[in-house]
This record gives structure tokens, sequence and C-alpha cells, in this order.
């Protein structure tokens, strides 16, 4: 059956009402996603988390605008996005993360119109995985990123993957050159691959343990991270995001970056 | 007699071969636009200080026909925003219609409220992304052109599949590739809207418009152009590209019937 | 109540032209406690009087957030009042999903008119037992519509409903004149005041009984266009009432500096 439009079987005789009724299927040349590239990257501390992603927006070697935010507050008032406790990164394809950010952040209202209450952070993450699964078999074709502080106050990050599969962590980059900067967050905030100097000999040798980092170390890897994917990738570049969430509240910070 | 009533009126079986079913076909897939058939170029936008202004022309080919070449790709809603339509043109119909029926609907409540250009691109990106999510897309890569709530000039694209950017000068299709180049040249992204006055806009995407004349084979010399300010908008449709020089085109070499 | 024969149903006329159903469904607006209305040209306050079934119980919700543009005072069938409370809510944010702007105000309460109208009008079904206030700012500044049980809605300056609403409208009318051009403040120390008047002898304003409701435009030079919906409730009301009582020992409601409060 690689043939379509028209029926092949040679034998069919006459006229029946027992003719099958089904058409072959016609190919579907429509394709309903695109990639708009860029990337993100998201660290949490003792007591804050970061959410960063560059601000290109590509189709294919175009760039479409050198300003489309990747990083969005979920929750708060809609033009200002004052009163958000939540953010939310979006990379991949934007019609999508535009459409999961604005279901996320309706969500978030209504939570708090429902309950009286703001919605805590980890409900909120299960409640995006849900929402990416729903659409298993058609996805919101999006790397998200969710930050926000737990109910210790202390910074919490969890990543996802398009369907839905999600888990808290230290630290995340998504996105087109999430593989370059990847390594580099495993290496420098997860001490991977650093040992104790002088803790032993070979496999005796101590590996250096991981804990969380001040702010400005950590504000300075993400600009460290992206200044140097954009060295290397074409679809990273024009401008840098950054949202710091702390008790005190979500502060956002723009930098530029190389724009060729 | 032929005892099968479903066979009358149709072509005999033993002359013209089995019938083909498939375009009886009332269940199996429905059938949507997979291709763009009568399709419209270039709109190319620019920001300037006070307004936005917008340009189009007038073609509207089928493949490499020019079909129609009297066709307004330019369209008014409202007396705050006009919105240019790339891509298929009875597709840009629909949406045209589905633009009037707002347009109408909004003004029969008195209040005062208006929908702003900012509101009528959210409103069709959505349109456009809830029909691609149907696998039945709306044709079409649009500008839109205007006013934000704020009262600051807007320009934003949209296109078939929901994908939504902003930059002070866009432009969809080939001039995309070959207008953006010309207007970033003109005017730097990082010039103030205040330096460019809608003397220079204009008198940029008529040049811009020429040199797609000259180099985009499904594009036209006649034209529509359009301005929108604060004091109202300008619409200007039937435009002709002047002071054509197609000296350029002795020099080119390895096309057409010349012998060196 | 003696027997009628035209009150069965709210879709039947008597002969005299009225909707029994109809005028019952705005008795029902008379039982609910009184909330108060009022605008100027800057902000739309709701004041609101809770009260609780039993000394142990809680306070009956009176004013209810439904964006952060608008809020919603209700008077009668509290349970009725959720109904269109969450209609509400969600033509708010549909209108926020699909045009990004918030909803106008006239636009929604004519919705809930229509929505309230066909109660009237089709066999089995009953009007809603509650009156609404609805306050908030759109693209033409601030405002307050009043919502009866038959559908009806008014664009009002001021407007009280409820249980002994009358001596609130006394007030209001009384001192019509003088809100238009006063501070946010003042505004909600009238709509205090308009309230403290429908009060009998032994009760009183307090912390627990209280609700205001504030939405306005944001003063020159803000980052954002309004001054997003802000509901006082419990602790929260102790200093409008204190300047409440501040502002009553002076004597004048709208009395110069006696009643800036820091909120």
């Amino acid at each position: 059956m690689t043939s379509f439009g028209r029926y092949t079987s040679a034998e069919t005789v006459g006229y029946s009402f027992s003719q099958p009724t089904s058409a072959p299927n016609k190919e579907h040349s429509f394709y309903p996603y695109t990639d708009n590239g860029g990337s993100t990257l998201g660290i949490s501390g003792s007591d804050f988390a970061i959410l960063a992603g560059d601000t290109r927006s590509v189709a294919g070697y175009n760039i479409n605008s050198r300003y489309v935010p990747k990083v969005f507050k979920i929750g708060g008032d809609d033009e200002s996005g004052d009163g958000a406790h939540i953010l939310l990164s979006v990379v991949g394809f934007a019609a999508d993360g535009q459409a999961l950010k604005e279901r996320l952040d309706a969500v978030v209202k209504m939570y708090k119109y429902q309950h009286g209450k703001p919605m805590s952070v980890r409900a909120c993450a299960q409640r995006l995985s849900t929402i990416l699964y729903q659409k298993r078999f058609f996805p919101y074709y999006v790397h998200a990123i969710l930050a926000g502080l737990d109910e210790e106050g202390k910074g919490a990050l969890y990543s996802y993957d398009p369907v839905g599969s999600y888990e808290r962590e230290q630290c995340r980059a998504a996105g087109s050159a999430a593989s370059l900067i990847m390594p580099f967050l495993d290496n420098q905030v997860n001490f991977k691959n650093q040992y104790i100097p002088g803790s032993g000999e070979g496999h005796a040798l101590e590996p250096k343990k991981a804990e969380p980092l001040p702010r400005e170390t950590v504000e300075q890897l993400v600009r460290d991270a992206f200044t140097s994917a954009v060295e290397r990738h074409i679809e990273v570049g024009d401008g840098l995001q950054m949202m710091v969430i702390t008790k005190s509240g979500i502060e956002e910070i723009y930098s530029p970056l190389k724009k060729d | 007699m032929e005892h099968f009533p479903e066979a009358w009126g149709r072509p005999r079986n033993d002359i013209y071969g089995p019938y083909d079913h498939s375009y009886l076909q009332t269940t199996g897939p429905k059938a949507h636009t997979q291709s763009p058939a009568v399709t419209g170029t270039s709109v190319i936008g620019v920001k300037f200080n006070g307004g936005v202004a917008i340009a189009s022309d007038n073609l509207a080919s089928y493949g490499s026909l020019a079909r129609f070449t009297d066709v307004k790709r330019l369209r008014v809603f409202g007396d705050s925003a006009i919105v240019g339509f790339g891509g298929d043109v009875s597709d840009m119909q629909h949406i045209d219609r589905l633009l009037n029926s707002i347009d109408i609907r909004e003004n029969y409540s008195s209040d005062g409220n208006l929908l702003n250009a900012k509101n009528l691109h959210t409103y069709l990106s959505k349109v456009f992304y809830k029909r691609r999510s149907e696998f039945n897309p709306l044709w079409n890569h649009i500008l839109v052109a205007g006013f934000d709530g704020d009262g600051k000039p807007f320009l934003s694209s949209a296109d078939l599949l929901g994908t939504t950017f902003s930059a002070p000068h866009l432009a969809t299709g080939f001039g995309a590739h070959l207008a953006i180049p010309i207007l970033r040249r003109l005017f730097p992204e990082d010039t103030p809207l205040e330096n460019i006055s809608k003397e220079q806009a204009v008198e940029a995407l008529r040049e811009c418009i020429k040199v797609l004349w000259y180099r985009d084979a499904r594009s036209l010399d006649k034209f529509s152009i359009a301005t929108v300010t604060k004091d109202g908008i300008e619409v200007k449709e039937d435009e002709k590209v002047e002071a054509q020089s197609w000296a350029f085109a002795e020099t080119i070499r390895g096309y057409g019937a010349q012998v060196n | 109540m003696f027997r009628n024969n035209y009150d069965n149903d709210a879709v039947t006329f008597s002969p005299q032209g009225r909707i029994f159903q109809v005028e019952y469904a705005q008795e029902a607006v008379k039982q609910g406690s009184v909330v108060v209305g009022l605008v100027n040209k800057t902000h739309a306050v709701l004041v609101g009087l809770k009260r609780n079934a039993e000394e142990l119980s809680s306070y009956q919700k009176k004013i209810i957030e439904i964006d952060s543009h608008m809020g919603i005072a209700i008077a009668g069938l509290a349970s009725d009042a959720r109904v269109l409370s969450n209609f509400m809510k969600q033509q708010s944010l549909g209108s926020k999903m699909t045009y990004g702007r918030p909803i106008p105000l006239e636009r929604i309460v004519t919705q809930i008119g229509d929505r309230a109208q066909t109660n009237t009008q089709q066999y089995g079904k009953r009007p809603y037992g509650v009156g609404l206030l609805v306050a908030g700012v759109d693209e033409t500044g601030p405002h307050l519509f009043e919502f009866q049980p038959s559908g009806l809605t008014h664009e009002m300056l001021a407007c009280a409903i409820g249980a002994r609403s009358q001596m609130a409208r006394t007030y209001l009318e009384r001192h019509l004149d003088e809100f238009s051009d006063c501070s946010r403040d003042e505004l909600i120390n009238h709509g205090l005041r308009a309230l403290k008047e429908t009060l009998s002898q032994d009760k009183e304003l307090t912390v627990d009984n209280t609700s205001v409701g504030v939405v306005g435009l944001a003063p020159e030079g803000s980052k954002s266009k309004i001054q997003s919906f802000k509901l006082y409730e419990g602790q929260e009301t102790l200093p409008l009432l204190e300047a409440l009582e501040r502002s009553e020992t002076s004597g004048e409601a709208g009395g110069e500096g006696s009643m800036e409060v820091d909120s």
C-alpha cells in the first residue's frame, strides 16, 4: 500500500454496496512545527533561582527578531507581571511555548481565584507535567524549565521534556545550545570531574562535593555559558534575558549578546 | 440494464476501467489546505516617529503565473490598524471577512473600548495557532501595523503556525531576504524611533518594493503603501515603481541568450 | 403571603404585567446584607457588610475579585453569585487570552445581564437571587455597574443594595457632589460612612464584618496603567476604619487632611 489517491486493485468488478468505504490515506504535506532556536538555562541556589534565555528568534537561517523573550512570569499581573512567584522558560517551537505559557498562567490564576492562595511551585510543577502529557500525541514541541522558591524558601527548579516527564534539578540547560552549555554546568555547578587536590591517588581521589552556589557566582556562570554558546551556535545571540526569583520578588536583567 | 443504481450516469467499467471510489468519499480524511494556491509575496513594514508604514505589491500569483495583478493585500481594520497579507489569497479573504465581522461587533457597543493593533495581532495569532493545531492551516504570513495600548507604534508578525514576533522593521516572504538588509542599513536597529521620519520610512519602503520587483520573480511593479499615525490611516493602493533602472541586467551573465 | 395565581413560574405575566418570580428574586437581594459601591474620576470602590450565621461561624464573603481590573460585591444568594462570578472570571480570562486586553466593563456586565434575562423567559428556570455591584477600570476609566436578578443593568455613580440599603443611598445622594474630585482614601471613607448609616443601633463596623475593595487608575508615571483590584479584609481594614473614626470626630466626611492614611 504505497500508492495514494487511487484504488490499485484491478479485480474490482461492478459496483457493490460492499465496496470499501475508507479511502486510502492521502499524504499530508503540512507540518505543524518549526524550530525557533535559542537556548535557555536555569540554576537554583539556596534562597534563589535563576532562569535565563537568549532573545533571538530564528526560522532556518533567518533571524525573525532580536528580541523575543523566552522567560516568563507566571500568575502575575498581565502587563507588568507584578505579584508573580513562578517563572517559566520555554524553548523550541515558539508558538507552542507561548500557548503553554498562557495555559499555565491561566491555571495558576484560576487556582488563586478558587483557593484564595497562590499555587505552590511544587503543585505548579506537577500541573505543568499533566498539561504537557495531555498533548502526548500532538505535543507542545518545547523544552520547559520551571523555577520558583519551595515551601522552605529554597530555590526550586524543574525541567521537562516535551511530553511531560519532569524532575527537580540543581541546574539545566535546554534548547539548541543545551549540548554546549550542559557539560559546562555539570562541571561548574555540580563539580563533576573535580576532585579535592591531594586527597588520594587514582580511584581514591575524592570528588569535590557539590553545594549551592552564591547568587553572584551563578549570575556570572549564566553570562559565561551564554557568551560561550553565542560563539559556537548560530541560533543563539542578540540578548540575554535573566530572571532572578528571591523571597523579595522577581528581578529581570537584560544584557546584550553578540548579534552576529 | 445496469442493476446497480450507483453505476448509473457513470463511465462504464468495461470501457473505462473500474470507477475510482475515492472521489465519492464522504468519510475518511477531510480535505484541508495542504499547500497554498493563489499566493501573494512579500509584505514589508517599518516603524517611524509617531506611526508605522507598511507596503506590499498588488500581485496574486498562481504558482509561477502572475494570475491577478490588482489584488489589494493591505487591509484596513477600523481606524487604527492595517493588516498586510502574504501567502494564500483565499485565506486572506477569509480572514478579511473575519476582521470585518469583528469590526462591526466592536462598533456595536458604544462604550469606547476599541481593539487596537496589538489586540488584533493577538487575536489573529490565536486564529492561526488554532487552525494549525487542527491541521487545517490558514496559509498566510501577516504583518499587523498600528498602535499598542500605550499609544506607541506597533508592528508585529504572525504566520500560519501561530509564530509571532516583533521588530522595528519586518518583512514576510522574499522581503525577509531582500528588504530587511536594506531597512537595517537605512535604520540600524538601535536607531531611536524619533530619528526616523514618516517620509524617510515611506521612501525606504518604496525603495524596497523596487528591489523586490527587480529580483523577486513573483513580484509586481504595482503596489500599495499605507501609513498609520495618530491622525489616521493613509492608504495608496495604485502606486507604481518609479525610476526603474534595468541597466544592471546588462551585466548579468549566465542566464538568457547572451553569447559570452 | 396570600396565594397568587401568577407566581408559579418566571415566564408568566400577571394581568397587571408583572412577573412575580422576578420580583420575589429582587426581595432575596433585599435579604442580603448591604454592599455599597461608588466611583470617581480615578477609582471605583466597593464596601460590604459581612454577616455571620451565628457567633462562632465564619463570615460570608461579600466582595470577590474577578480579575486584576475588576471585582464584584454581592447581596442575596451567595451561591448564585458564585455561579455568576465563575462565569465572569472565565469571560475575563478568555478576553485576556484572545485579545490580550482586559474585558471592557460594559461588555461583561451586558453578558451577565443577558444570562440573567434568559432565566426569566425559559420555562423551568429560576432567576438569580442575587444583586451585584460590579466595579472596575477599563480603557475608558473607572466604572460601577449595578446588576439585578431581572437582568437589568445600570451604570451608576454610587449605589447600595441589600438590607437597609436605603440609608446608604440617602447618604450617597447627599454627598454625591463630593465624590468626583476626591482622593482614593476619601472615596473609601465615603463608602464606609454610607455603610455605617445602614447599621442598626447596636451594631458597629469592625475588622471582622467589613470588606473593602478598591481598583483604579494608577497615578501618572507609573509602570502600569491601572492600580490592581485590592481587597481589604480582616486586620487590613483597620487603618481604613481608624480613618473613618478620625473623620467622624473631626466632623466632615471629606474633611481635608484629617484622614490622610498611608495604605
